[in-house]
């Protein structure tokens, strides 16, 4: 099968649905010929035109506010937010407009909109370009979280997230943009909240979220080495949450941690780590770890800023403490 | 009054304008007294005062045309199409309300009259007003816009960011701000400076401003601009000087440390919009106060009618509260060639 790149897959499944749907438009800062920073767009301006890849003033709110009328009036907006930290801006738009519209209206209303966005450290971009702010969104009801892992998931889930009727925020991790995979040249869509198991184990379960599935799968490797047998798993989105796919394993291994670049406090992590502990207790063997990025701004310096993120190294170590029972006398 | 040259020339339309004026009025003494008696759970904000603004516009649009309301949108609920029984019914959170009690008093949405809803945050439905212009003009439908929001929300910075982009992008949206003198319970000329038109004549957005409790000034100047709009001339701003009878909310009784009653008395028995447009109405032979009286009537009877339908209507069965979290997409859709 060929490999492609993020960019590429998400650009592919841009354009297949833009040919698919005339009321779906992108819209945001530097979108058209510049095709955003990273280059994710370039080309859609070029077979779309500026009226339906739209560049926008600097003003988020903004454009994330007129996303949101255009979605309740029979638009399908593809908002693109330059950058993950950027979204503290349009908190009022997206939290109190986009994802109560459909509720506060008895269902008479919805608001069928995607946000493109990125999340991830150790881009060496400091406090205000790096944070994994997933958990935030993903606290409000009425909005819809994916978080692709690689090409593949990228091409699939922005399909069906172009297609679901509700606001739908996607989280790209900007360090994965030119990581290839292979993406088969048919059409295809990933459902929303269905589990992936990338590997199947044993003794341990491993749920990592976007580029955390990848340190996941070499923690995997690590501890294949000394005959740690551990499953990885990939939630895809995280609301839809795959409940019943997490625990499924989490009976079968008995030992879990869950590994997300979101800060670790009050995160992403804390929430899946409660389902199981709620819903699968008497098959743990032990507590359930949280693995998260440090509770700190992200720092510039390389010396700092890479020992604030989840490492195979970190997670495989965790994983033999969670075999050996230290965790359990710890606690 | 304005003259009648450009309005509504026909007196069907002159008493249609008074019905909804009054109409207005109506429901809104209705909601307070509902609200004073504990009839009514949490709060509302009365438009009455400035029925003009919703009345005079909202009657040079269709009902493809859309709005987007406040806080204080009664008005203009009322205005676009809804009828009182599914508006009671949402203030007292019954399931036949128009978001099946959901909402309430500052979420009305009425969707088939083109009403996007209501919004609780200051300035929160700039965006959405502008959004629905963008539809209009993505998918070459020739709908027009209305942006109502208070002199308080100019304070906001989503307006000037949207303003830009309707301005660059010629939206069909006209943005109405409904100055009533007092934001929240701050007098505007604390909390605006400058000129409000000219903020938006900054961005070179043609601003008018008019009597707001004059509705054939009202609506002359809507009528004009809409068809513009429609034409693809927009987007424009209206500055519509009005008043608020009562205060910011329900429970704002008590308000001369912001205002006076004098001034209050003053533009209840000279400006009032209802009373300024029956005496033109009979001026002009176009009714009597005779009839305009049994128009109020009937207006007062049908809200009698439809508080009491309300006040005995269910409220939503408990199996709702998760139910409209999310829309349902049809599965089709998501699968290849859907």
């Amino acid at each position: 099968m060929r490999e492609i790149t993020l960019s590429q897959a998400v650009n592919e499944a841009l354009a297949e649905e833009m040919r698919r749907d005339p009321t779906t438009f992108i819209i945001g800062e530097d979108v058209a010929e510049a095709g955003t920073p990273f280059k994710v767009l370039s080309g859609l301006v070029e077979e779309f035109g500026t009226a339906r890849v739209v560049d926008t003033p600097i003003a988020e709110p903004g454009f994330m506010g007129i996303a949101v009328g255009a979605a309740m009036t029979g638009a399908r907006p593809i908002v693109d937010l330059m950058f993950g930290d950027f979204i503290f801006l349009i908190m009022d738009q997206l939290c109190n407009q986009a994802a109560k519209t459909h509720y506060m209206s008895g269902g008479r209303l919805s608001v069928p909109l995607v946000l493109r966005t990125n999340m991830g450290a150790t881009r060496r971009s400091a406090a205000q370009h790096s944070q994994s702010l997933h958990a935030l969104v993903a606290h409000i009801p009425g909005l819809k979280v994916a978080m692709p892992s690689s090409a593949y998931e990228a091409k699939g889930l922005m399909k069906t997230a172009i297609r679901e009727n509700n606001p739908v925020v996607i989280f790209e991790d900007k360090l994965m943009y030119n990581d290839k995979a292979p993406v088969p040249e048919e059409e295809y869509l990933i459902p929303f909240g269905v589990a992936n198991v990338l590997r199947e184990g044993t003794d341990i379960t491993l749920i990592g979220t976007s580029s955390m599935v990848q340190v996941c799968q070499k923690a995997a490797e690590i501890l294949a080495a000394e005959n740690i047998s551990a499953e990885v798993i990939d939630p895809r989105t995280i609301v839809p949450l795959d409940e019943e796919g997490l625990l499924k394993s989490a009976r079968k291994t008995s030992r879990v941690i869950v590994v997300d670049e979101g800060h670790q406090s009050y995160g992403v992590t804390a929430e899946i780590a409660s389902r199981i502990n709620e819903k699968a207790f008497y098959y743990l063997d032990a507590p359930v770890l949280r693995m998260g990025a440090m509770d700190v701004p992200i720092p510039f310096s390389p010396a700092l800023e890479d020992i604030t993120v989840p490492t195979p190294e970190g997670v495989a170590a965790n994983a033999r403490k969670l075999m050996s029972g230290e965790m359990i006398h710890a606690a | 009054m304005s003259p009648a040259k450009n309005t509504k020339t026909n007196s069907e339309e002159y008493l249609r304008m008074y019905t909804q004026m009054v109409r207005i009025r109506t429901f809104e003494d209705n909601a307070n007294q509902l609200y004073l008696t504990a009839k009514m759970p949490g709060l509302t904000h009365m438009y009455s005062g400035e029925e003009a603004v919703a009345v005079g516009i909202c009657e040079a649009l269709t009902d493809d045309d859309k709005i987007t309301s406040t806080h204080r949108g009664h008005g203009h609920c009322v205005a676009k199409g809804a009828n009182f029984k599914q508006m009671f019914c949402e203030l007292l959170g019954k399931e036949e309300g128009y978001c099946r009690g959901k909402g309430g008093s500052m979420h009305i949405a009425d969707q088939s009259h083109g009403n996007l809803g209501a919004n609780a945050i200051v300035g929160g439905s700039m965006g959405i007003a502008t959004g629905a212009a963008f539809t209009a003009k993505l998918l070459g439908k020739d709908d027009v816009t209305v942006c109502f929001f208070g002199d308080g929300a100019t304070a906001q910075g989503l307006m000037y960011e949207v303003m830009n982009m309707a301005a660059l992008w010629n939206l069909p949206v006209i943005y109405a701000c409904e100055n009533n003198g007092y934001s929240e319970y701050t007098r505007t000329e604390e909390i605006a400076a400058g000129s409000i038109t000219a903020r938006a004549e900054a961005f070179g957005i043609e601003a008018h401003q008019v009597d707001g409790q004059d509705v054939l000034a009202v609506n002359t100047l809507a009528q004009k601009l809409v068809a513009r709009a429609r034409n693809g001339e927009g987007p424009f701003f209206i500055e519509l000087m009005t008043y608020r009878y009562h205060g910011h909310h329900v429970g704002d009784i008590n308000r001369e440390y912001y205002r006076t009653k004098d001034e209050e008395k003053h533009w209840k028995e000279e400006r009032d919009p209802i009373t300024l447009f029956s005496a033109w109405l009979t001026k002009e032979g176009i009714a009597t106060s005779e009839e305009l009286d049994a128009i109020s009537a009937g207006v007062k009877d049908d809200a009698k009618t439809a508080v009491e339908y309300a006040l005995a209507a269910k409220y939503p069965d408990i199996s709702e509260v998760d139910m409209h979290v999310y829309a349902p997409t049809d599965p089709a859709s998501l699968t290849v060639g859907g």
